[in-house]
C-alpha cells in the first residue's frame, strides 16, 4: 500500500461538509477531563498491545478512536470498564483515572465502574428476553423491581434511544424480532437505562446497514448532552461525522490526538495524514 | 466409470444406502414386536376338531384357538413322537399348536397336532373363553349357572350369557373389596404393628427401666389389644366377602365330556370368540390390552397385565431425573465456567466423559456395594436401630436403584450441559457484565437460563438409557414380584426403600424365567411394545418441553 509508483494520492476521504459543524471552537486545554489514561501500558501475554498511552477524555463530549485493524484501539476502550479483566494473560501497568479516582486502583467494585461506564459492542447482542426486560435488566440487578419505576426508566431509555415509536405496541415481544439496527439501539436504551456517565461505543455502526448507521449517528448526537461518549471505528467519515475529539492510534502508539475538525484538514504527524488520506491501513 | 466416482453420485447411494438400512432395522424390529405383541389381544376363534389316531384308530376330540402353524418334514414330526404312517414320512406335514387350556385337568395347556387324521375345523359358536385367576384359560361349552348348588340357569336359555357375564361381575366386584381390604386396612392394621413392635424394640434399645418402662408397656399392649380388635373385626368382614364369591358356580363340559365346576370367583373374564361380531371383537380388543396395562401380572407374571412394572419403570425415571438434572448440570456449570481450564479439569473431563462407556452391570455392583450396603447400612444404623435385623433402607430398593441409574446417566448430561454452555456467545455474556452484572449474576440471570434447552438434551438422553437399562437394575432393586408399589396410599405414601418392578427386568423374567413358554411368548412382545411405547412418551414430553424452551430463548446463533 506505500508503493507510491501506481497510486496517486487523493485528497482526504472526509469532505468538509461531512466534518462536525463548527460551533463553539473547541480546544482540549479547556475542556474538563472525565477520563485521564497515564502511561497505559497492555500487554496479552509477551505481545504489547499498549505501548504507553496518556491522554484525557474530555467530559460530555464524543472522542473518536481511529487506527487501521490491531491498533489497540478496542483495547484501550476495553480498559475503560475494565472488561480486559476478563482475559486471564492480560497484564495492565499506568493508571486511568476517572474524576481523579484510579479505576484499577485496589478498592474499585468493578460492578460498580461497570455500571458508571456502559459499553456497546460491535454485534447487537440484545439478551433472549423480551424488549422490556432487556432494558430492565440493568435495574433489575441493582435490585429495583417496582413496576412504576421500571415502566418509566424503560420508556425514558427506549425514548433516549430514539426506538420508543417503533416498539412501544410490543414491548414484551422477543428482543430478537427486531432488525439489526433496532437491536443495536436497544442495546443503548439498556445501557442508558442504569445511567452511566460514560458511554463506551465500539464500532456500533458496522454491523448495520446505511440508514440505521445514520440512526446510531443521529442518537450519539443527542446522547453528547448528557453522557461523556468514547467511539471506535473503522469509519473514518463517521469519526468526522459525530466526534469533536480524535485519537489516531498506530502499533499500539497514540500517533495525534486533536480536535477532528484540525485532524482531518490539517493533520500534524504524517502517519495520520497516509491514514486518513487512505494511504495505508 | 471414473467419471462416475468423480461425480460424487456413489457416495450419494452410499449415504442414501445407510439410511435405508437403518430405516428397514427399526421398522422391522419395532413392527415385528408390534405385531406379535398387538395380536395377543385379539379374541382368536375356537376351533373343535376330530383328530383320528392312525395307529389306534381312536378319534379324539381337541378344543381350543390355534396358536401357532408350523410345517414341517414329516421325518422331524415323527422325532418328535407323533406317529406318521411310513408311507408319508419323506412328505410335509402341517403341525398346529392349540391351546387347549384347562390346565388343572389335561395337565398341559398348548398341545401340538399334526394334520394327519384330522377332520374339518368347526366353530361351535357357545364355546366359552374363559380367563381364570389360577391354572390359565379354560375352554369349554358352558352346561349350567349354579348358585348355592343351585341350577338357575341352563346353557340353553337365551339369558344365559347376560346372567353369567354379571354374576363374574359380581365375584370381581367382591374380589376387589378383599383386595381393598387387604391392602388397605389390614395393610395399615399390620404396619401400626410394627410400630409398635419397633417401640417396644426401641425401649430395649435404650435400656428404658422401671416406671417409665412398664407405662410404656402397657400402652403398647393396650393398643395390640385395639388392633387386634380391629383385625380380627375385618377378618370376620373377610370371611364373610370370601364365603359369598364361593357362592356361584358354572358347570362346564369340556371337549372329552367330562363336566367340570368351576366357581366363579375364579374366573376373571368370560367371551364366546366364535359368537362375536368384528366390531365386538375390536371392543374386547381394547378391553384387554387396557387390563394388560393397568393390572397386576398372576401366574408367575405369564398372565394378567403388567402395570406393577410400568408403575415402577416411570417412577425410577422420574426419580432419577430428580436426581440427575440438579448434580449433572452443577457439576457442568463448574467444570465450564469456574474451574481453571487446566490439566486437572481435563483430566476430570475425560473422566466423567469415560464413566459414559463403563458397562451398566458395573454401576450395579458400585450401587450394591456402595448405596445399598455402606449408604444403606448406615442410614438404618442412625435412623432405624429398632427395625434391625430387617433392613429399611439397607437392601435394595427403588431410591438405590434410581441413584445407581443417575450415576449412569451423569455424563450425558454433564457433557450436554457443557456444551450448550460453551455455545451460548460470549457477547452476550459480555453484554450482561457490561451492565454492572456480577459473573454469578451473568451465569443465573443469562447463561444458565439460555442453555436450558441443551440441559434437556441431555436429560432426553439419559431417560432414554435409563428406562432400557436392565442390568444393574437386578442388582439394586428390582424383583420379579414386588408385592406393593413404591407409591400408594399407606403412610408415608411415597415408599422409595421398596423394591419394584420394572418393564425390562419384566420382558427378561417372562421370556425366560417362566415356566410356561407358550403362554408367556405373546406377552414379551407385549411388554416390549409397552416398554417402547413408554419410552416414546416420555422422550416425546421432555423434546416438547426443549422445544418450548428454545422457543422461548431463540437466539440468532441458534
Amino acid at each position: 500500500m506505500t508503493d507510491n509508483r501506481t497510486y496517486t494520492p487523493r485528497r482526504a476521504f472526509v469532505k468538509a461538509e461531512e466534518l462536525s459543524k463548527p460551533r463553539e471552537k473547541l480546544n482540549l486545554s479547556r475542556e474538563k477531563i472525565k477520563l485521564d489514561v497515564q502511561d497505559l501500558r497492555l500487554q496479552y501475554g509477551k505481545d504489547e498491545a499498549l505501548k504507553g498511552i496518556t491522554l484525557g477524555i474530555p467530559e460530555k463530549r464524543v472522542t473518536a478512536f481511529i487506527g487501521p485493524s490491531g491498533c489497540g484501539k478496542s483495547t484501550l476502550l476495553r480498559c475503560f470498564n475494565r472488561m480486559n479483566d476478563l482475559v486471564d494473560i492480560c497484564r495492565i501497568q499506568g493508571k486511568i483515572l476517572m474524576d481523579s479516582q484510579d479505576i484499577y486502583g485496589p478498592n474499585v467494585d468493578v460492578a460498580e465502574l461497570r455500571r458508571q461506564i456502559g459499553m456497546v459492542f460491535q454485534k447487537p447482542n440484545p439478551f433472549p428476553k423480551s424488549i422490556y426486560e432487556n432494558v430492565a435488566y440493568g435495574l433489575r440487578l441493582q435490585g429495583v423491581n417496582d413496576r412504576r419505576t421500571l415502566d418509566e426508566v424503560v420508556e425514558n431509555s427506549l425514548r433516549g434511544a430514539a426506538l420508543w415509536d417503533e416498539v412501544k405496541d410490543r414491548l414484551q415481544d422477543n428482543a430478537f424480532g427486531l432488525s439489526g439496527g433496532q437491536q443495536q439501539r436497544l442495546v443503548i436504551a439498556r445501557a442508558i437505562a442504569i445511567e452511566p456517565e460514560v458511554l463506551l461505543l465500539d464500532e456500533p455502526a458496522s454491523a448495520l446497514d446505511p440508514i440505521s448507521t445514520l440512526k446510531i449517528e443521529e442518537l450519539i448526537n443527542d446522547l453528547k448532552t448528557r453522557y461523556t461518549i468514547v467511539i471506535v471505528t473503522h469509519n473514518m467519515q463517521q469519526a468526522a461525522r459525530v466526534s469533536d475529539y480524535t485519537a489516531f492510534m498506530y502499533m499500539g502508539e497514540m500517533v495525534e490526538y486533536g480536535v477532528t475538525n484540525d485532524m482531518f484538514t490539517n493533520p500534524k504527524e504524517k502517519q495520520t495524514n497516509d491514514y486518513i488520506t487512505g494511504r495505508f491501513g | 466409470m471414473k467419471n462416475w466416482f468423480r461425480s460424487g453420485t456413489p457416495w450419494i447411494w452410499l449415504t442414501g444406502g445407510a439410511v435405508a438400512l437403518c430405516l428397514v432395522m427399526v421398522i422391522g424390529v419395532v413392527g415385528l414386536i408390534a405385531v406379535r405383541g398387538l395380536s395377543h389381544f385379539w379374541p382368536a376363534p375356537v376351533i373343535a376338531v376330530e383328530i383320528e389316531n392312525l395307529q389306534t384308530g381312536e378319534m379324539r376330540r381337541v378344543l381350543g384357538p390355534i396358536s401357532r402353524t408350523e410345517t414341517v418334514p414329516a421325518q422331524v414330526a415323527a422325532d418328535a413322537g407323533n406317529y406318521i404312517p411310513e408311507d408319508r414320512l419323506d412328505t410335509l406335514v402341517t403341525r398346529y399348536l392349540f391351546r387347549v387350556g384347562n390346565r388343572d385337568q389335561f395337565g398341559a395347556d398348548f398341545v401340538w397336532h399334526t394334520d394327519l387324521g384330522m377332520r374339518e375345523f368347526e366353530y361351535p359358536a357357545q364355546v366359552l373363553e374363559l380367563e381364570r385367576r389360577e391354572w390359565g384359560n379354560f375352554y369349554g361349552y358352558p352346561e349350567a349357572l349354579l348358585v348355592d348348588g343351585e341350577e338357575v340357569l341352563t346353557a340353553d336359555h337365551p339369558d344365559f350369557l347376560p346372567g353369567l357375564k354379571d354374576l363374574v361381575e359380581r365375584s370381581l366386584v367382591l374380589h376387589d373389596d378383599i383386595r381393598q381390604i387387604e391392602r388397605g386396612e389390614v395393610g395399615e392394621i399390620n404396619r401400626q404393628m410394627e410400630q409398635l413392635r419397633r417401640e417396644l424394640r426401641r425401649l430395649d434399645l435404650n435400656d428404658v427401666t422401671g416406671m417409665a418402662r412398664t407405662e410404656e408397656e402397657a400402652r403398647v399392649a393396650a393398643e395390640r389389644a385395639r388392633l387386634d380388635a380391629e383385625y380380627d373385626e375385618l377378618r370376620a368382614d373377610l370371611d364373610e366377602l370370601y364365603a359369598s364369591t364361593r357362592r356361584d358356580t358354572l358347570r362346564m363340559r369340556m371337549s372329552d365330556d367330562r363336566t367340570v365346576s368351576i366357581p366363579l370367583a375364579q374366573v376373571v373374564r368370560v367371551t364366546q370368540p366364535n359368537n362375536m361380531s368384528v366390531p365386538a371383537k375390536m371392543v374386547e380388543y381394547m378391553d384387554r390390552f387396557w387390563t394388560f396395562v393397568t393390572d397386576e401380572p398372576r401366574e408367575a407374571n405369564t398372565e394378567g397385565g403388567i402395570f406393577p412394572a410400568l408403575f415402577g419403570t416411570v417412577t425410577m425415571v422420574i426419580v432419577m431425573s430428580i436426581m440427575v438434572t440438579p448434580f449433572g448440570v452443577l457439576a457442568a456449570i463448574y467444570l465450564r465456567e469456574y474451574a481453571r481450564q487446566g490439566p486437572i479439569t481435563r483430566a476430570v473431563r475425560i473422566s466423567v466423559y469415560n464413566l459414559a462407556g463403563v458397562p451398566s452391570i458395573v454401576f450395579g455392583v458400585f450401587g450394591l456395594g456402595f448405596f445399598v450396603y455402606f449408604l444403606g447400612g448406615n442410614i438404618d444404623q442412625l435412623f432405624f436401630p429398632e427395625a434391625l435385623p430387617r433392613p429399611t433402607f439397607g437392601s435394595p430398593g427403588l431410591f438405590w436403584a434410581s441413584l445407581t441409574l443417575a450415576l449412569l446417566t451423569l455424563p450425558v448430561v454433564i457433557v450436554s450441559t457443557e456444551e450448550g454452555l460453551a455455545r451460548i456467545p460470549s457477547t452476550i455474556r459480555q453484554g450482561s457484565l457490561a451492565l454492572g452484572a456480577t459473573k454469578s449474576e451473568t451465569l443465573w440471570k443469562v447463561v444458565v437460563p439460555l442453555s436450558t434447552p441443551a440441559m434437556m438434551t441431555g436429560l432426553i438422553l439419559a431417560i432414554a438409557r435409563a428406562a432400557g437399562e436392565v442390568a444393574p437394575l437386578m442388582l439394586v432393586g428390582v424383583v420379579k414380584l414386588a408385592p406393593s408399589l413404591p407409591i400408594d396410599g399407606n403412610f408415608p405414601y411415597i415408599h422409595l426403600e421398596r423394591q419394584f418392578m420394572h418393564l425390562g427386568f419384566h420382558i427378561y423374567d417372562v421370556g425366560f424365567q417362566s415356566p410356561n413358554v407358550e403362554a408367556a411368548r405373546p406377552l414379551v412382545y407385549a411388554t416390549a411394545l409397552v416398554l417402547i411405547l413408554l419410552i416414546i412418551v416420555l422422550n416425546l414430553t421432555a423434546i416438547s418441553i426443549r422445544n418450548h424452551l428454545r422457543e422461548k430463548y431463540r437466539s440468532e446463533t441458534d
